[in-house]
């Protein structure tokens, strides 16, 4: 259905507000630990998407999830991923981009014999 | 007054509004009125439209003159009395922060949004009733900010609301709310403010909230909450006069409105969420939980409302029950979010002491034990061992409410809820379905959203750490954000609180 | 489920004659209390009466003057010169 608007091409005006061109050669990417609640949603990264998945990782994701008592037993290679809603491993040699990540991707991801206090 | 010559009611009020507006002729009728045909909505007879309340100019002001000397008679004697010393408890006062950082300026947009409609709807009677509200809505900011100034003497992060409102993340919330609602035309805005927003929601803000504040000994908040809701009940009958009038007018307005229901319930159940958390967390003496308040006046008066309007075919707003099966998370998964984020926060956080997480254990005895409790109790003893959570990052943040995606799938309260559409070659995310449907009718104008986070990250809010985001939000750091324990209102509290002991003994 | 009509007024000096107006009036009318305010519920239909109002108050009472004690309502309203009444009407 097109917009209801008193303007006539009123769509052919719209500034869209986060498109890729706006972040400065980054892509923006969202992250969530599953069956962790304390981080009350996922969390955002403005990223290179030339950047290695496995630097993501080590430099991004388990920093800031360093604050819960379970991240210090995380095994990173044992880990399940889902990109976009698709169950997915990762290449960490290889870029975000290469690894399907795109502006606005959303990555879950669960860590299999932890799941917090309580899903917490 | 029978037995005196005097003019009736109905007919003092048939006066005011018939016959004092014109067909005009210089300029046709659609030049004059631009706004209020491109919605679609199709009005018949603009004389078909009654308030009940039949409210003339006179009694207005004689009213309202009454209601303000009272309520600055009691602003003067708090202030008189030092009534700051004697609320229940220091964090009483983060409820005045929130208020005042996010619903006061609400009153301004409000007020701005009626003024709009009641220049832009042709009927005499509708405009006079928009034009009352607006003058209202004026006169809630202005007693809210006179109000509150007296608590800002004392306690921070009140000084800056106005600037507060347009930067803070969170305050985006309900500023993107109300944008909203004020580009679109004057019928969607009277359904949204007039009718979702007055009549079906604004209950479950003022009146546990002045409640509340009547609880903790905040008579001065009490008398202005009380007083701008005695014309709330007024609001609340605009709201319910425009639905009818509408659907009463042409059967093709239905859909129409049926949508505008369903946009705006969902949108003003995510903003109450914040009153929930108000209720639920930051009242030191609690007056009801926000399920209770819930059940009483949607699930009841709603119910009721939602039944009369039935001759219409009107129906209940979509997602209606996704948000009653809310109301047992929606006041914790919030508090969640504030406690982590204190360090952005212009308002003081705390985890619940023990009576206070039996309440919750009380008042939400299917949620509680099961899903919060551990994690407040995790919280508190991180506390404990100096090890204090915070989320350094950023949220993710929903498009279309702009909170962050806090809230869990609807029957699993374990993982949250994730939606996503497509536009234009773009992703969006949203918090809910509710949310992503409203996205998906006008996605032009929600693909424009200000979203704090992805704006932080462009770049346009003071810098790219947090401490320079804080510095462009004029945020007092240190005295405003943070945990209350620690805080310079606590220490202040806390000297009264010795001076009234030394007295007494 | 039962349509409650109903009226809150704040608890003072002022509204409590209209209160007890109400009370005498509504048979059934259930009161909830709340720190500064009471909650008046009926099933379908719920009235003040001028008349019964001025006799508690020993003066006239313009049923406008509700405004300057209520604080919510719920129903449909009709209003006039003699009563101030609040129903639901399916």
């Amino acid at each position: 259905m097109s917009v209801v608007a008193l303007a006539p091409g009123y769509e052919s005006k719209v500034e869209i507000r986060d498109l890729e061109t706006n972040f400065h050669g980054n892509i923006l990417i969202f992250v969530h630990w599953e069956e962790h609640l304390s981080f009350c949603s996922a969390i955002a990264f403005p990223l290179p998407p030339g950047m290695p998945f496995g630097a993501f990782v080590s430099e991004v994701v388990a920093p800031h999830y360093a604050a819960h008592p379970d991240a210090a037993n995380v095994d990173w290679s044992k880990t399940l991923w889902s990109i976009d809603g698709e169950r997915k491993s990762p290449d960490f040699s290889a870029s975000l981009a290469a690894n399907g990540l795109h502006h606005k991707s959303l990555v879950r991801f669960w860590t299999p014999g932890l799941s917090g206090v309580a899903f917490s | 007054m029978s037995g005196t010559k005097k003019l009736g009611l109905r007919q003092r009020y048939e006066y005011l509004t018939r016959g004092l507006d014109w067909e005009t002729s210089y300029q046709p009728m659609d030049k004059v009125f631009p706004y209020d045909s491109f919605e679609g909505i199709k009005i018949k007879d603009w004389s078909a439209w009654e308030d009940p309340f039949r409210l003339t100019m006179d009694s207005y002001w004689k009213f309202q003159a009454e209601k303000e000397r009272k309520l600055y008679a009691v602003i003067d004697a708090f202030a008189q009395n030092n009534g700051q010393t004697g609320i229940s408890d220091g964090r009483y006062a983060n409820v005045l922060k929130l208020f005042l950082t996010g619903i006061s300026p609400e009153e301004y947009q409000a007020h701005r949004g009626f003024a709009f409609a009641g220049r832009h709807l042709r009927g005499a009677g509708t405009r006079v009733a928009a034009q009352m509200q607006s003058i209202d809505e004026l006169r809630h900011l202005q007693t809210q900010v006179h109000t509150i100034s007296h608590y800002n003497k004392y306690f921070d992060g009140i000084g800056e609301f106005p600037h507060m409102h347009d930067r803070v993340w969170y305050l985006s919330v309900p500023k993107s709310f109300f944008d909203d609602a004020r580009s679109a035309g004057p019928f969607e805005f009277m359904i949204a403010i007039g009718f979702a927003f007055e009549y079906l929601l604004t209950n479950l803000l003022f009146v546990p909230f002045m409640s509340g504040a009547a609880y903790n000994g905040d008579m001065s908040t009490v008398t202005f909450g009380f007083s701008a809701q005695s014309d709330e009940s007024r609001h609340m009958t605009l709201g319910i006069e425009v639905i009818k009038f509408l659907l009463e007018q042409h059967p093709d307005n239905l859909p129409i409105v049926q949508k505008w229901v369903d946009k705006w319930f969902w949108r003003g159940h995510r903003l109450l969420g914040l009153v929930a958390m108000m209720m639920d967390y930051m009242l030191p003496k609690k007056v009801m939980s926000w399920k209770e308040a819930w059940d009483i006046y949607f699930v009841e008066a709603g119910g009721a409302l939602f039944q009369d309007l039935g001759r219409y075919g009107l129906k209940m707003p979509k997602y209606a029950d996704i948000a009653t099966a809310e109301a047992e998370h929606i006041s914790h998964q919030n508090w969640a979010v504030f406690y982590q984020y204190t360090h952005a926060a212009a308002f003081h956080t705390w985890m619940p002491d023990a009576e206070h997480l039996d309440w919750l254990s009380e008042k939400y005895p299917n949620t509680f034990d099961k899903y919060y409790r551990p994690r407040w109790e995790m919280w508190a003893k991180m506390e404990k061992e100096g090890k204090r959570f915070y989320n350094n990052a950023l949220p993710q943040l929903c498009q279309t409410c702009q909170i962050p995606m806090a809230y869990t799938e609807p029957g699993n309260p374990t993982e949250i809820c994730f939606r996503s559409t497509q536009y234009k070659g773009d992703t969006y995310h949203f918090c809910s379905d509710g949310c992503k449907d409203i996205f998906c009718d006008e996605p032009e104008k929600f693909s424009q959203a200000w979203l704090p986070v992805h704006q932080i990250f462009q770049g346009n809010c003071g810098g790219a750490t947090v401490p320079d985001v804080l510095r462009w939000y004029n945020m007092n750091v240190g005295a405003d954000n943070m945990d209350y324990v620690g805080s310079p209102d606590e220490k202040l509290w806390n000297e009264w609180h010795a001076e009234k002991l030394r007295q007494a003994s | 489920m039962a349509q409650i009509a109903s009226i809150t007024l704040v608890h003072t000096d002022e509204a409590r004659p209209i209160i007890e107006a109400i009370m005498a009036d509504n048979p059934g009318v259930r009161v909830m209390n709340m720190p500064g305010a009471v909650k008046l519920d009926c099933d379908g239909t719920i009235t003040v009466k001028r008349a019964s109002v001025e006799e508690r108050i020993g003066r006239s009472w313009d049923p406008q003057e509700i405004q300057l004690v209520l604080v919510s309502m719920a129903g449909n309203l009709d209003e006039d010169d003699d009563h101030f009444t609040l129903s639901w009407r399916h």
